[in-house]
């Protein structure tokens, strides 16, 4: 099947400072993309140029297999909803989706059927006659999405749409997007710097750093086989623990001369003789007490620092010599200075060339 | 809130409680010392002096102020004055071509500006220098290059072209639009810096929304931008009518008035009556009718400002 | 089809050169909206330069030349006679000692009065932001509405006011008078900038012990620096064009540049000398016009500051 959306090596400089650089890639049809990384990556460029709100410097960019690199952002079959959700504040709610068409010089009888269904499809009926000062954040955001409905679009492209609404909300309207793309499966582009939203939400995750995209996978694979150290240390919180050291065959030895047998590990190319390494576990591969028995290392640790978080405890302590953050269920007792037992389970974690960082 | 306050007073107070003087008084003394000078002048002079003018407008004082009450006789006697009369018509016509055109001009300018055009700061500078000037100094200028001799006529009319008319000082129907391209031309420039500042605080993504909508640019400008700038117009025009009210330096340096009585303005029928015809009466009564002008122009300025903050919370 | 994608800048598999649109839309350097963009901008600067233009040639020519040149004709050659004239000799109608004392007279006028009343404006916007009593806001609101009052209705009794305190026709009517009338806009620029400045600073001050002074003069004014700047450049822009104020309060002694200008233009006897006249004109000129253009970007902060967020 064709991709709906196609970059092909796109490059986007302003002046001698590189944003974007040989960018490839291929969404299909009725994808949910997530674009992530951290401000300054380049991924709100990368929408604006997908938009055709900012002119590329080099490379294509295909929409439903036309060639839409010089095209007006109007004529791209795009929709787009914003962080400050740029709703006209001076026109009704019913003015600001009907705007655009209207002054495309739509039929009325066209327009007010799309605007219904847009209206009712969102829930906000209610407020058309409101103006947006008049609207709640969250009712905002709604009506800016269905400004893109009403275009009736194949590609929704969002630029960090709840980025400015309070943590409850932003988790509500999280759900309802999803709930929309189950519903219309559109094409969707999104631009966050939230993990969890770009977890929650796609189907397929890009990790962008310095305008180029690090790794392209379903989340599961983003969280469980990250493709290099970058991407490991930006998914989950609290991040992945990184020990340092030397891996030569199954034996991975810390800088402190501790040996880490890594057996267990999925190597994923060829293995070299011995090399700088680095060991990444994330917090709920590490056990303690009985659960710890059947890991292929163990240590002894005291525990220094405990954060109860209601469901789960965060617990600090120190392997190797390096400060290692795990997490268990709270209904385990811990307090600072308890000596417990903590197990890796090695199969799980990630080993890293400590020149190349990128996963062995 | 207010009782965490008094109690805090009386702890640093630490003597007894601090009684209604103490509070009036003493509470902030240094504050209200210092204040002084402003309170002083908003009671005396904006609100006192203002009183005394509107009161003493209706007494016949001539050349000392005096408590001969004649009610009404100086407003019939100014608005029998074909001077008042000629000084209000112009006040008018100039005030409502000066509004709309510096307005328009200005917007205009702004939008241009905001076209990412090269030299923006050179352009902005040209543009916005003549309001660092005197009105004086503008109006002598001007008065020279319409000198109808040798001024732009002049050198026109030598250069062969007989028919050129540039003679607007001189000529008492066209006196107001030689008024009018002086009052422009110092004025325009800071009517588009405060137009620019709108525009420029209008969110990019506004722009962008727009442009995704398929808004035409010049339709955004029209129907997006220009009504959320709804603050910085009204600003404008109220900052733009009172200036145009006090209108006086630039018709004294430019026409004194004339030629005739043809571009008399009612600041300078106060000043002439006041200090040099002896009526004080007479430049009372024609400074509350300036006073009740700016005030017509205020009050619903007022009303949507106050009217706006209410609503909004 | 979940790939890894690309680690460095060259693609994983080389793409596939497509036909059709590629790279930045082409765009032509000449478009008919920017022509007519700069063509407008260009005829409008053309309309505020003009002035400048006529006003500076003028006063470098001869009266002849005046006769009989044109008046966009350079001068024959750069000759500031004119000049020394206006400075020193053009008559003011009775007396034709040129523009210096009027000069001088403004210097001494527009110094004090620049610095009393952005002395008086700080320390009103500081005590509106900071230290609030009952009807201070009420205050502060009446002052920026009596900004609006035209000058004329309080004209006459000031000059009552300033009679009985016996500074009528002297320097410090004149000083009280710009003052009085720099309060407003001068107090709303101060309170702004004043609120927009931590109030923690304050509070922290107070918690130390400070008081209202002390406060004032070591935390507040150290930090008002930029607000002072446009403050300044407000005041002596305005005080030094202002007529009406000198003409009424000054006295003759001590009338001010622009009211000397007017007089020795429009109140000269015998044949007018252009070229004298427009020297004068822009020896006026000249003080708001360097101040404008060394000032540059602070300038337009003033006019903008106290315009957009009154």
């Amino acid at each position: 099947m064709q991709p709906s959306v196609s970059i092909k090596d796109l490059s986007l400089n302003f002046g001698s400072v590189k944003v974007l650089e040989h960018l490839n890639l291929d969404i299909a049809q009725g994808e949910f993309i997530v674009l992530l990384g951290p401000s300054g990556c380049g991924k709100s460029t990368l929408l604006n140029c997908i938009a055709g709100l900012l002119d590329v410097s080099d490379g294509q960019i295909f929409i439903n297999g036309k060639n839409v690199t010089w095209e007006e952002p109007k004529d791209r079959g795009i929709g787009m909803v914003f962080q400050s959700y740029a709703l006209y504040p001076q026109m009704s709610v019913e003015k600001n989706l009907s705007f655009g068409l209207r002054v495309a010089g739509m039929k009325r009888a066209e327009i007010d059927q799309r605007v219904k269904r847009a209206a009712e499809i969102l829930q906000i009926e209610p407020l058309l006659q409101r103006k947006p000062a008049n609207l709640s954040g969250g009712q905002r955001q709604r009506v800016a999405i269905g400004r893109a409905l009403v275009r009736d679009v194949d590609v929704f492209l969002f630029d960090e749409p709840l980025s400015n609404l309070d943590a409850k909300l932003r988790s509500d309207l999280r759900v309802e997007i999803k709930r929309l793309h189950a519903r219309l499966k559109n094409t969707m582009i999104y631009v966050t710097h939230d993990q969890i939203e770009a977890l929650t939400l796609a189907d397929r995750i890009a990790i962008m750093k310095n305008g180029v995209i690090q790794q392209l996978a379903d989340p599961h694979t983003i969280y469980n086989k990250p493709v290099n150290l970058y991407v490991a240390g930006f998914i989950g919180s609290p991040s992945m623990n990184f020990i340092n050291g030397t891996l030569d065959g199954e034996i991975f030895t810390a800088e402190d001369g501790t040996r880490i047998p890594v057996g267990a590990y999925e190597f994923g190319g060829a293995r070299t003789g011995a090399a700088k390494a680095v060991l990444g576990v994330r917090p709920e591969h590490i056990f303690i007490g009985e659960a710890a028995e059947g890991m292929p290392f163990k240590a002894d640790a005291e525990i220094e620092i405990v954060e109860p978080m209601g469901s789960e405890t965060l617990a600090w302590t120190k392997v190797a010599g390096i400060p290692v953050t795990f997490r268990c269920s709270s209904d385990i007792p811990l307090a600072a200075g308890d000596k417990v037992v903590v197990g890796f389970d090695i199969a799980r974690g990630s080993l890293f060339d400590a020149e190349s960082e990128s996963r062995l | 809130m207010a009782d965490i306050a008094t109690q805090s007073d009386q702890v640093a107070g630490d003597s007894s409680r601090p009684g209604p003087f103490r509070r009036l008084f003493l509470h902030n003394l240094s504050a209200k010392i210092a204040a002084i000078p402003m309170v002083a002048t908003v009671l005396i002079i904006f609100v006192g002096c203002t009183i005394w003018t509107v009161y003493y407008s209706f007494t016949n004082s001539r050349l000392l102020p005096r408590n001969d009450f004649v009610g009404f006789d100086q407003y019939e006697r100014l608005f029998a004055t074909s001077r008042w009369n000629v000084s209000i018509t112009n006040l008018l016509l100039y005030g409502s071509m000066s509004l709309v055109l510096t307005l328009t001009l200005g917007f205009l300018l702004a939008v241009l500006m905001d076209q990412k055009v090269r030299f923006e700061s050179a352009f902005r500078t040209i543009m916005l220098y003549p309001f660092a000037l005197s009105f004086i100094v503008t109006g002598l200028v001007w008065q020279w290059i319409m000198n109808p001799t040798l001024g732009l006529q002049g050198t026109m009319r030598g250069l062969g072209w007989a028919g050129f008319t540039f003679d607007w000082i001189s000529n008492p129907r066209m006196v107001l639009f030689a008024l009018l391209i002086a009052g422009l031309w110092q004025g325009v420039g800071f009517c588009m810096i405060l137009m620019l500042a709108g525009l420029r605080g209008v969110d990019e993504e506004i722009w962008k929304a727009a442009r995704v909508d398929g808004i035409p640019t010049w339709r955004t400008y029209i129907s997006v931008v220009l009504p959320m700038m709804r603050g910085v117009l009204v600003t404008a025009v109220v900052i733009i009518g009172s200036g145009i009210v006090r209108l006086y330096d630039l018709v004294v340096a430019l026409t004194n008035g004339g030629p005739g009585i043809s571009s008399e303005v009612p600041a300078k029928y106060v000043y002439d009556y006041m200090f040099g015809g002896g009526n004080i009466g007479q430049g009372l009564a024609a400074s509350t009718m300036m006073l009740l002008t700016v005030l017509i122009i205020m009050v619903p300025w007022a009303y949507l400002e106050f009217g706006g903050k209410g609503r909004r919370s | 089809m979940s790939q890894t994608a690309t680690m460095s800048g060259a693609p994983a598999s080389a793409p596939v050169p497509e036909a059709g649109p590629r790279g930045p839309k082409p765009k032509p350097f000449f478009t008919p909206k920017r022509i007519i963009i700069y063509t407008t901008l260009v005829f409008f600067s053309l309309y505020f330069l003009f002035p400048l233009y006529i006003m500076v040639v003028t006063s470098m020519k001869t009266m002849p030349e005046i006769r009989f040149g044109n008046i966009f004709a350079l001068p024959s050659a750069l000759n500031f006679d004119a000049w020394g004239r206006a400075w020193t000799s053009a008559c003011t109608g009775l007396t034709c000692n040129g523009l210096s004392p009027g000069f001088w007279n403004s210097v001494k006028i527009t110094i004090p009065s620049t610095i009393v009343s952005i002395f008086i404006a700080a320390v009103n916007g500081y005590a509106l932001v900071n230290w609030r009593f009952k009807g201070s806001e009420i205050f502060f609101s009446i002052l920026i509405f009596g900004s609006f009052i035209p000058y004329q209705v309080m004209l006459y009794p000031l000059v009552m006011i300033t009679r009985e305190m016996g500074i009528f026709g002297t320097l410090p009517a004149v000083i009280l008078i710009h003052t009085i009338f720099g309060m407003p806009i001068l107090t709303l620029l101060f309170r702004n900038y004043f609120a927009s400045l931590p109030q923690e600073l304050f509070k922290a001050a107070r918690v130390d012990g400070a008081g209202f002074w002390r406060i004032f003069f070591e935390i507040m004014l150290p930090m008002s620096l930029p607000i002072f700047v446009v403050a300044l450049i407000l005041q002596v822009t305005g005080i030094w064009n202002d007529f009406l104020f000198g003409v009424v309060f000054a006295g003759t002694q001590n009338l001010p540049m622009t009211v000397q200008l007017n007089n020795i233009v429009n109140s000269a006897q015998g044949t007018p000398e252009y070229n004298v006249n427009m020297a004068a004109t822009v020896l006026t000129g000249l003080v708001p016009l360097i101040i404008y253009f060394v000032s540059g970007k602070l300038f337009v902060r003033g006019v903008a500051a106290g315009a957009v967020k009154g």
